[in-house]
């Protein structure tokens, strides 16, 4: 399908080895802070924005969207044993993940008013999901949620954002030594809906983390995945999945500081996309530094795209600044809904529009079943194939 | 008795300059129990005579007409045609990432039938035929073409040719790329199907040594875009020793 990229996406990358030239640097040495004011207003020539209509960020990144009306409400269920706090701006346990990267996250965290914090104590092993549930009810919001997983405890946390809002949000989670942590948050706004999130995790000696952000709703939904180590032998898995529709914008950044060594990192983001301007972006930083020994890392970004005027940019970057690492890689690849396959599926007799539904979910399905909860998977399965008949009606 | 018609066909694929005819006006009438063979050099259009009866959409009709069994083939969608009983076994199969062989097998298979096989008699029904074209079991959990090799693809189209039953199978140069094994092994399974006698087959060749395994009714030979001679067997021992260079210049 590489052969087969639609007018008008990019699929770029770059992989830089060391050395004196480093003209991406900047990327990685972008400034940290909790502070709005240390960054200005972007105009969207900065590389972190060049892809974003800030013009439809309903002001998040200007300082003039203010938190109203009624706005989002935030609802967490937790099975026993798990800490379910609201705290106050001063709480020690807030931003020990790290700060905001750019301005509309360092205005989510100047701005919030109360933060959840979500806590496993150590050694817990939890049988059900928690469940966070972010119905937004047509305001403006600004949020900020902590999951703290003790030592060895085992996690999975359901992110379900719904409704309308104009939301700029700080996800951290602090994952304990030998901890294991899974987190779904699903995107599935109404198609108003304006949602621009730092998920940052730090992942602790011997822990695994496993993301899987899944979008399919909102105008906008621009999500900055983060990870960063926090001892050798960390485990990071970022999945991610995706169906832009007409006009819809969905971005997500994604960023794997390998700065410890002996730490893994794998990457894949699948993304369909259908209408006139449905717009995917994909972000893949890697940076392996100096001291990141016996990293083994690789990432991948797959989109479909089905029918024409959608937009895709795919842009993976891996710097490596050692030599003596396990593995890196990525690939990207952009492609047109396959014309040959849906031919060869119909010779056999299956209709069109089933046969473009086994296309697509065969697409997603390698995706989908790294998810490990079926009542999910299904509802994902569900949510794609409701997708794909407002495609083919 | 199922009967395909191709009368005069014409069809044109789209050039950098336009339009370009390659099928000028092909006459033939393949019925339910018959095996023709069409050979011809490379170019003469025999590929795009099998694509044109499946109605993959690079192929535009410009004039005459096909029918099976009266029914208008050319005015039916590809998976109308299949389901009418055209079948295609490609020289190229597709392969369609995340499909799983059984899963495909299975809808098509539904898709054909008009239900869905009853599970049990289905699996054992699979498990069988893969077993007569010497196919690993395994292989049913494999994504469909991903990764295959040149035999199995072809032995996975030939899998399907004995599940789906059709009454006019269409073999693209399903010999192409096989080795004598892989050969003799996809030939049984073509022969099986055609011993029930129910189906017509339309063998599509290059060359003569798919036909010591199948052996035809009726041979044709094509060149430019036509069937230029036809003939039985002994038509096909003509072509092994003189080659194709005397239709050549009488096709172009």
């Amino acid at each position: 399908m590489a052969d087969n990229t639609p007018a008008g996406s990019t699929t770029d990358g770059a992989i830089q080895v060391g050395g004196a030239q480093q003209p991406i640097e900047s990327r990685y040495s972008a400034r940290e802070s909790f502070d709005v004011a240390d960054f200005p207003v972007p105009h969207g020539r900065e590389e972190e924005w060049r892809f974003t209509p800030l013009e439809r960020l309903r002001g998040l990144h200007d300082g003039t969207a203010v938190a109203g009306g009624a706005g989002v409400k935030v609802e967490v269920s937790a099975p026993a044993g798990v800490t379910v706090e609201t705290v106050g701006r001063d709480d020690a346990r807030l931003g020990r993940a790290g700060a905001p990267v750019d301005r509309v996250a360092a205005q989510a965290y100047s701005s919030f008013e109360k933060a959840s914090v979500v806590s496993i104590p150590k050694e817990t092993v939890l049988s059900e999901p928690v469940r966070i549930s972010v119905q937004g009810e047509g305001g403006v919001a600004f949020g900020h949620q902590v999951v703290e997983v003790g030592a060895f405890a085992e996690a999975v946390v359901v992110l379900d954002h719904t409704g309308d809002a104009t939301l700029a949000a700080n996800v951290e989670y602090l994952i304990g030594d030998g901890a294991k942590l899974t987190v779904v948050s699903v995107q599935d706004w109404d198609a108003t809906a304006v949602h621009a999130a730092q998920h940052t995790a730090l992942v602790g000696r011997d822990a695994s983390f496993k993301s899987v952000i899944v979008t399919f709703g909102g105008d906008l939904v621009r999500i900055h995945p983060r990870v960063v180590y926090g001892a050798p032998g960390g485990d990071a898995e970022l999945y991610g999945l995706y169906f832009t529709d007409e006009g819809q914008h969905q971005e997500h950044r994604l960023f794997v500081d390998h700065d410890t060594p002996h730490c893994r990192s794998n990457v894949a983001y699948k993304g369909a996309l259908q209408g006139e301007n449905a717009h995917a972006v994909w972000i893949g930083d890697v940076l392996i530094r100096a001291a990141a020994e016996g990293t083994d890392t690789y990432e991948l970004n797959r989109n479909l795209v089905l029918t024409d005027g959608a937009r895709v940019d795919s842009v993976p970057n891996l710097e490596i600044e050692t030599g003596e690492i396990a593995g890196a890689g990525h690939a990207s690849a952009t492609g047109r809904f396959d014309d040959e396959q849906l031919f060869y599926l119909m010779a056999r007799g299956i209709p069109e529009h089933e046969a473009r539904r086994l296309v697509v979910r065969g697409f997603f399905a390698e995706l989908v079943q790294q998810i490990g909860i079926p009542e999910l998977e299904e509802r994902l399965i569900a949510k794609i194939e409701a997708e794909l008949e407002a495609s083919v009606a | 008795m199922a009967t395909l018609e191709i009368h005069d066909l014409h069809v044109s694929v789209e050039a950098e300059n336009g339009p370009r005819e390659i099928l000028r006006g092909v006459d033939l009438t393949v019925k339910q129990g018959e095996t023709h063979a069409i050979m011809g050099p490379n170019g003469s259009g025999k590929s795009t005579l099998a694509y044109s009866l499946a109605g993959h959409p690079k192929y535009t009709v410009t004039g005459g007409t096909v029918t099976l069994d009266g029914e208008d083939v050319l005015a039916m969608s590809v998976d109308e045609r299949a389901r009418a009983g055209v079948f295609l076994a490609m020289q190229y199969p597709v392969e369609v990432p995340g499909v799983s062989v059984s899963n495909f097998l299975r809808t098509s298979a539904t898709a054909i039938r008009g239900e869905a096989p009853k599970l049990r008699t289905w699996v054992k029904e699979v498990k069988e035929a893969m077993e007569r074209l010497n196919m690993d079991p395994a292989f049913a959990e494999r994504n469909v073409n991903e990764g295959f090799s040149g035999g199995e693809k072809k032995r996975h189209e030939i899998l399907q040719l004995e599940l789906l039953k059709p009454k006019i199978a269409i073999l693209d140069e399903t010999d192409s790329g096989l080795d004598v094994d892989a050969l003799r092994q996809v030939s049984e399974g073509v022969n099986r199907v055609r011993e029930t006698g129910e189906v017509g087959t339309l063998l599509i060749t290059h060359y003569t040594r798919i036909l010591r395994y199948i052996e035809p009714d009726f041979v044709h030979v094509f060149s430019g875009g036509r069937i230029v001679e036809s003939g039985g067997a002994e038509l096909a021992d003509k072509l092994e020793n003189e080659g194709y260079e005397a239709y050549q210049t009488k096709g172009a």
